[in-house]
């Protein structure tokens, strides 16, 4: 399914500074495709995570749809647009993500558990993916055991989980060695190749040799 | 899941969820102590008005200043006073009389010739009509010779023998608890309470020396018929009888009822400053709680949580810490409340009478409704800010 931004803005008011406005991100329009990984780079504040956060239906936009096939994200209520998130979407956030009270295995499976009970198969494959991610030995420790790689192989885990058509991964490599960031970006290119559409935000130079396509933001806009 | 995420949250920091339960358990506590004992004060005082059982006394003179027949009545001390037996002749001509009984009263002692120092009083079984229809629900046959009833608090059981003034008694009845100076008294009929007191007599134990038992009595009681008011009665009784004096019960046990009023009052503000500054702190350590875990509930929303879902894990945690802070706190008050009532009629000073089981029962479910309520709303209010978490921005100050 195509995930495409249509002319999506998000305006954010300065704090202490009355009804002063700034754009975040300005009229913008981007397309994601199922098979294609996309790399987004651009410097700090150009908004990257900004728009990242609009299309995966966490941030409304100021002005502008976000259309996933023919539904618009924020036409739909909360209670919807968060199964829908929950089903079809995977976001791997920036830093570290984990809830400390569950353990590595609980946090990747913990999506399969907001609207029901992880069947056998979701156990399996989260088997599957924390063996491909080299974390299953971690499967029963507390997240405050794990390196900040091992975390972010965690974060990865716990966003596919649910084959999701879309991901977003957010400097998922921001702070992993090179061996631990080729391994992550290798991951990522495979499951595009199995059919998701993924947009990576990273200043990774590597990164590109990973892309179908890379896109530059600058001053909220993208470059290309 | 969602319910074990709370449980693991909640174990996952100990130290914090202490803190919680302990505050729960604090307002339950609290709540629990106070209703039994507000609830107490008032059975004992209900049982006192039942136990009098007669709207107006009539006692000597004498006795009302020296206030030794409200001494007797309310506090539990022993003592005695007499007049003459034709004064209840005198009062029975009082027109609005309906029910009119005499009852003697004798106190034993600490000396050898008795087992036990304790009020006695003495009725007559023809005319009683307060201490028999009591008596009736313990023991439900005539009181025969030697034959004594006594309170609940008095350490002898049915078949047991006390001696008075070297007359040997047989404990007939055992009467329920009244949470009053009843349950430290020994009641008797008329023959049997004079033989007790010819013989103090005899062996020279108390200082009434020159009385009569069979021309005495201790005070009457009376209750009024349809055609007059008890006011009434006792205006009219005092008028024409100028060494004795007609009380109404009602008047005499408002000292006890104004008492009851200003404890009850402030085990009330005690109770409700215990549950603000509980609602207080319980809101404070919950926004604390879930400001501290912004970002793990912005994970949540990440992976598709909705607001609602997000709200409820808060609640989760609070009604589960809610619920064992109060049962927590409920054990303890009934462990401290129900063994010691003894201890808090005597610190008290007034009747305290524990309610029934099935009203303990209520009461602690009361308790433990207002407790956990407390908690949940001072926790809705962290779990409505946390619903309106606006993740994008979140997500964006973490970065």
């Amino acid at each position: 399914m195509v995930l495409k931004g249509e002319g999506i803005a998000k305006e954010f008011i300065r704090e202490g500074r009355g009804t002063n406005r700034f754009p975040a991100v300005s009229d913008t329009d981007i397309e994601l495709a199922p098979g294609t990984l996309t790399v987004l780079s651009g410097r700090s504040g150009s908004g990257k995570t900004t728009l990242l956060n609009m299309l995966s239906g966490l941030l409304p936009p100021t002005r502008g749809r976000v259309l996933l096939g023919e539904q618009d994200l924020y036409s739909l209520p909360d209670r919807e647009l968060s199964r829908l998130r929950n089903e079809k979407i995977g976001v791997i956030p920036q830093g570290q993500t984990a809830i400390h009270s569950l353990t590595v295995s609980e946090n990747i499976l913990l999506p399969c558990a907001l609207y029901g009970k992880p069947d056998k198969s979701a156990e399996a494959y989260a088997a599957k993916l924390m063996e491909q991610l080299d974390i299953a030995p971690l499967a029963g420790v507390r997240p405050s055991e794990l390196s900040g790689g091992e975390l972010r192989r965690m974060a990865i885990a716990r966003a596919l989980i649910r084959r999701p058509e879309i991901i977003f991964a957010d400097e998922p490599t921001g702070d992993l060695d090179d061996e631990n960031t080729a391994a992550v970006f290798d991951f990522l290119r495979s499951t595009a190749h199995e059919g998701a559409a993924v947009l990576v935000v990273t200043h990774e130079a590597s990164a590109g040799d990973y892309a179908d396509r890379q896109l530059v933001m600058k001053a909220g806009k993208i470059d290309i | 899941m969602l319910h074990s995420l709370a449980l693991k949250n909640l174990r996952g920091k100990p130290g914090r969820t202490a803190v919680l339960m302990i505050l729960t358990a604090l307002l339950a506590l609290t709540v629990i102590s106070g209703t039994i004992i507000v609830s107490s004060l008032r059975s004992g005082l209900s049982s006192l008005e039942d136990r009098l059982g007669a709207e107006i006394m009539v006692v000597p003179y004498e006795a009302t200043t020296k206030k030794s027949f409200e001494n007797i009545l309310l506090q539990g001390s022993t003592g005695y006073f007499y007049m003459d037996k034709s004064v209840m002749d005198q009062v029975s001509e009082t027109e609005g009389i309906g029910e009119l009984s005499a009852q003697f009263y004798l106190a034993s002692t600490s000396s050898g010739c008795c087992s036990i120092p304790v009020q006695l009083i003495g009725f007559d079984p023809e005319t009683d009509f307060t201490i028999q229809p009591w008596i009736r629900r313990s023991f439900n046959e005539p009181l025969k010779e030697n034959d004594i009833v006594i309170g609940n608090d008095l350490n002898a059981f049915v078949g047991d023998t006390l001696q008075f003034y070297g007359v040997d008694c047989r404990v007939a009845a055992k009467l329920e608890k009244t949470g009053t100076s009843f349950d430290t008294t020994v009641f008797t009929g008329f023959d049997t309470i004079k033989k007790m007191t010819r013989a103090s007599i005899d062996k020279g134990l108390n200082t009434y020396k020159g009385v009569d038992p069979e021309a005495v009595v201790s005070c009457l009681l009376i209750n009024t018929s349809d055609e007059r008011s008890p006011e009434e009665v006792v205006n009219d009784t005092n008028l024409h009888n100028k060494k004795v004096r007609a009380v109404r019960t009602k008047e005499m046990i408002s000292g006890v009822s104004d008492s009851l009023g200003g404890v009850s009052r402030i085990v009330g503000i005690l109770m409700a400053a215990v549950w603000v500054l509980g609602g207080v702190i319980l809101l404070l350590a919950f926004t604390m709680s879930v400001n501290e875990r912004k970002k793990e509930f912005a994970v949540m929303r990440v992976i598709g949580a909705s607001r609602g879902l997000l709200a409820r894990t808060v609640m989760s945690e609070a009604l589960a810490v809610g619920l064992f802070g109060s049962l927590i706190g409920i054990a303890l008050g009934l462990f401290i409340m129900l063994p010691f009532a003894g201890a808090a009629e005597q610190l008290l000073a007034m009747p305290y009478l524990l309610p029934s089981a099935g009203k303990t029962a209520a009461l602690a479910a009361a308790a433990l409704a207002v407790s956990v309520l407390t908690g949940a709303l001072t926790a809705a209010v962290s779990a409505y800010r946390i619903s309106r978490l606006d993740t994008g921005v979140i997500l964006r100050g973490d970065n």
